[in-house]
């Protein structure tokens, strides 16, 4: 998930008998799927969940082009350079959309940016990880777009239309994005040399627990869960998902002929599902604080980006109002 | 505040079609917006042309007027060809 | 007349490629998230053009190396590339003159080789015509907000430009090998290039209100005969590492 414990300023969720008119007419509007257009009256509570929720996402988007962007300059092929071009140019995009969406509900990008680069912003706390060789490249495409794909898919139907029509252009986008990155994992173990293949179970090693914390939280733990699912900006609780990753994954993972490190991980057929080990929460609320391994590296790199940049968008400014000045005149 | 402006970008995806609103872009002029347009919602083949205008200069009905606006042509059935009953010997019209 | 051919494919590939490679040290890094875009757009039209030059050298070499070998696997001294391209990115005044100089060129040449006798090079020319009119559009009017923008971007522009222009000398310099194909018809009027080449210059730094400099003159390095500045070492130690530690491996 590429947003992750997005706050909802709600403690309790109200019934429909406490709302005022206007809020219960929203909510029914909600509970009959109805979608929220950006100029239709909604609970300030609603808009700012949303703005938070977006906002995001959005920067997971482009935080997330640093840790593939580590290895672009030295990517192994022609042809895995271009297809890895093609994916964080993606992630951009990706960014730029939900930036989009976001704006339409009154929230200013370049404010929301702020926010990231003063590290009052969340985003993923996957992409605080490294990316350590070719394998990561891979892994990243397989575990952490995969994971993201499972939550990405159930927002489609998220209730606010912005958001969800920007969510529907993504996983078309994205479908190519898992499948990059398995096919780079599948090729080094079935065609690559021994140090190849230990790359890719050294990845996966890494990058594993990282991926099924995306999904944030147990639910019970998710104190914003309840009012987001009643918005229906949330449609599915954290755990249902990240089994369902888990569900999918671990098959392709025995394709690979690799691993998990969890030795809890098996079959359970009375559930109808995989049973996994205890995740670490710590290290996830850790890294979420900021003290993960590339935190301060990578909002940093966004920051230098942005305040470097900004006499380059100053001359663009100046150069189309001395345009339009000529035109004028 | 943002630097740059923010444009509504509209797309053709394909000729005989009418362009269709798809997001929004920033850019320091119409050029740029055309271009960031370009490269943000066409990169696979999705146009043929597009339009972009400044957010700031478009009118949007308002939710509150949806009934006095919309509601009133629900009711002109006439305006529709299934209104007209014809005998059948008249045949496809 | 082939060992002609093959160096001069080489020229448009390597350029093309580390143009590309120059373009990706930005990825993350861009002064907008909308020039992100763009930048790796430019960058993944010169990759896929890069392979397309090497695929039809290797073919033609037939030493068993293919595009990804001559890519990943040759030294600097056999890298035929354009010296301006090679050069370290500064900051986005010297990339954005790199890359118009570049692109002024590149579509001067393209105009040539859609024309060429060879059908390969026709086809191959006419596909990346098309993209690089698009980028010559791009980075020309960036020299012209940088040029006429705020004083500080017409400072950095007219800072940068030393730094870059006496790698210019390369792009309206013909040499022999150039020669003999021009005349057998494989590639375009090389006067004509170099015309075509200081006409644009001289029109967009016009609106940029920049001046434009005394023509570079030669200078003992040249990036055609295989004789480079420093970087071009380092930025293939970083694009060549993994062929290179892994000779073979498949990725």
């Amino acid at each position: 998930m590429y947003a992750q414990l997005v706050e909802t300023g709600v403690k309790r969720l109200k019934t429909l008998d406490e709302m005022s008119e206007q809020e219960r007419a929203f909510q029914e509007r909600i509970d009959a799927e109805i979608k929220i257009e950006a100029r239709n009256w909604m609970p300030e509570a609603y808009r700012q969940t949303l703005i938070r929720q977006i906002s995001q996402h959005a920067h997971s988007e482009i935080v997330g082009m640093l840790p593939e962007g580590n290895w672009v300059a030295r990517a192994p092929s022609l042809k895995r350079k271009l297809q890895l071009m093609a994916k964080i140019q993606d992630e951009a995009g990706h960014g730029l959309y939900l930036y989009s969406a976001m704006e339409t509900l009154g929230a200013d990008r370049d404010t929301e940016i702020n926010k990231l680069h003063s590290g009052k912003a969340k985003y993923s706390s996957i992409f605080n990880y490294p990316t350590l060789s070719w394998a990561d490249v891979g892994a990243v495409g397989w575990l952490v777009d995969g994971a993201a794909i499972v939550n990405q898919v159930v927002l489609q139907r998220t209730s606010y239309g912005p958001y969800s029509r920007a969510m529907i252009r993504i996983c078309k986008e994205e479908s190519f994005h898992q499948r990059q990155g398995y096919e780079i994992l599948l090729t080094m173990m079935r065609e690559g040399n021994q140090a190849q293949k230990d790359m890719v179970q050294d990845a996966i090693n890494r990058l594993w627990w990282p991926s099924l914390m995306m999904f944030g939280p147990s639910d019970e733990h998710s104190p914003n869960s309840a009012q987001s699912m009643a918005w229906k900006i949330k449609r599915q609780s954290n755990d249902e998902l990240r089994q369902r990753f888990i569900d999918q994954t671990v098959p392709q993972l025995e394709l690979l002929g690799c691993t998990a490190p969890d030795p809890e991980l098996k079959w359970n057929a009375e559930r109808g599902h995989y049973d996994f080990g205890q995740i670490q929460w710590d290290e996830f609320y850790e890294v979420l604080k900021g003290n993960g391994p590339c935190n301060q590296e990578r909002v940093a790199t966004r920051r230098q980006a942005i305040e470097d940049g900004a006499w380059v968008r100053a001359a663009a400014v100046a150069h189309a109002k001395k345009k339009a000045n000529k035109n004028a005149a | 505040m943002s630097e740059w402006t923010l444009f509504e970008v509209f797309v053709r995806s394909k000729h005989g079609l009418n362009h269709k609103h798809v997001g929004s872009v920033h850019a320091a002029d119409a050029a740029m917006a055309i271009e960031n347009a370009r490269e943000l919602y066409t990169r696979r083949n999705e146009g043929v042309s597009l339009w972009v205008v400044p957010s700031a200069l478009i009118t949007a009905s308002s939710p509150d007027e949806k009934d006095p606006l919309f509601a009133p042509s629900e009711d002109k059935i006439y305006r529709h060809a299934s209104f007209y009953e014809l005998p059948a010997e008249v045949g496809h019209m | 007349m082939n060992a002609d051919l093959i160096q001069y494919l080489l020229r448009l590939g390597d350029s093309a490629m580390v143009q590309a490679q120059r373009l990706c040290q930005w990825c993350g890094r861009a002064p907008a998230l909308e020039e992100e875009l763009a930048l790796m757009n430019v960058g993944l039209d010169l990759v896929g053009q890069a392979r397309n030059w090497l695929e039809y050298a290797a073919e033609l070499a037939d030493d068993g190396r293919d595009a990804d070998h001559l890519a990943f696997r040759r030294d600097e001294r056999a890298y035929r590339n354009l010296l301006l391209v090679e050069q370290p990115n500064g900051d986005y005044a010297v990339t954005i003159l790199k890359q118009f100089f570049y692109d002024a060129w590149h579509f001067a040449v393209l105009q040539g080789l859609v024309r060429s006798s060879d059908a390969r090079i026709q086809g191959i020319a006419a596909k990346a015509l098309k993209e690089v009119t698009y980028h010559l559009r791009r980075s020309g009017e960036w020299v012209e907000r940088l040029g006429d923008g705020t004083e500080e971007s017409r400072q950095r522009m007219i800072a940068a430009l030393p730094l870059v222009w006496r790698y210019t000398v390369e792009l309206v310099d013909a040499d022999a090998v150039e020669q003999r194909l021009f005349q057998a018809g494989v590639i375009g009027n090389l006067q004509q290039i170099a015309l075509d080449w200081q006409a644009q210059v001289e029109a967009t730094f016009e609106r940029a209100t920049l001046p434009v400099p005394q023509a570079a003159s030669h200078f003992y390095l040249s990036g055609r005969q295989g004789v480079h500045s420093e970087h071009l070492g380092l930025l293939l130690a970083e694009m060549q590492s993994l062929p290179r530690a892994y000779p073979d491996a498949t990725w």
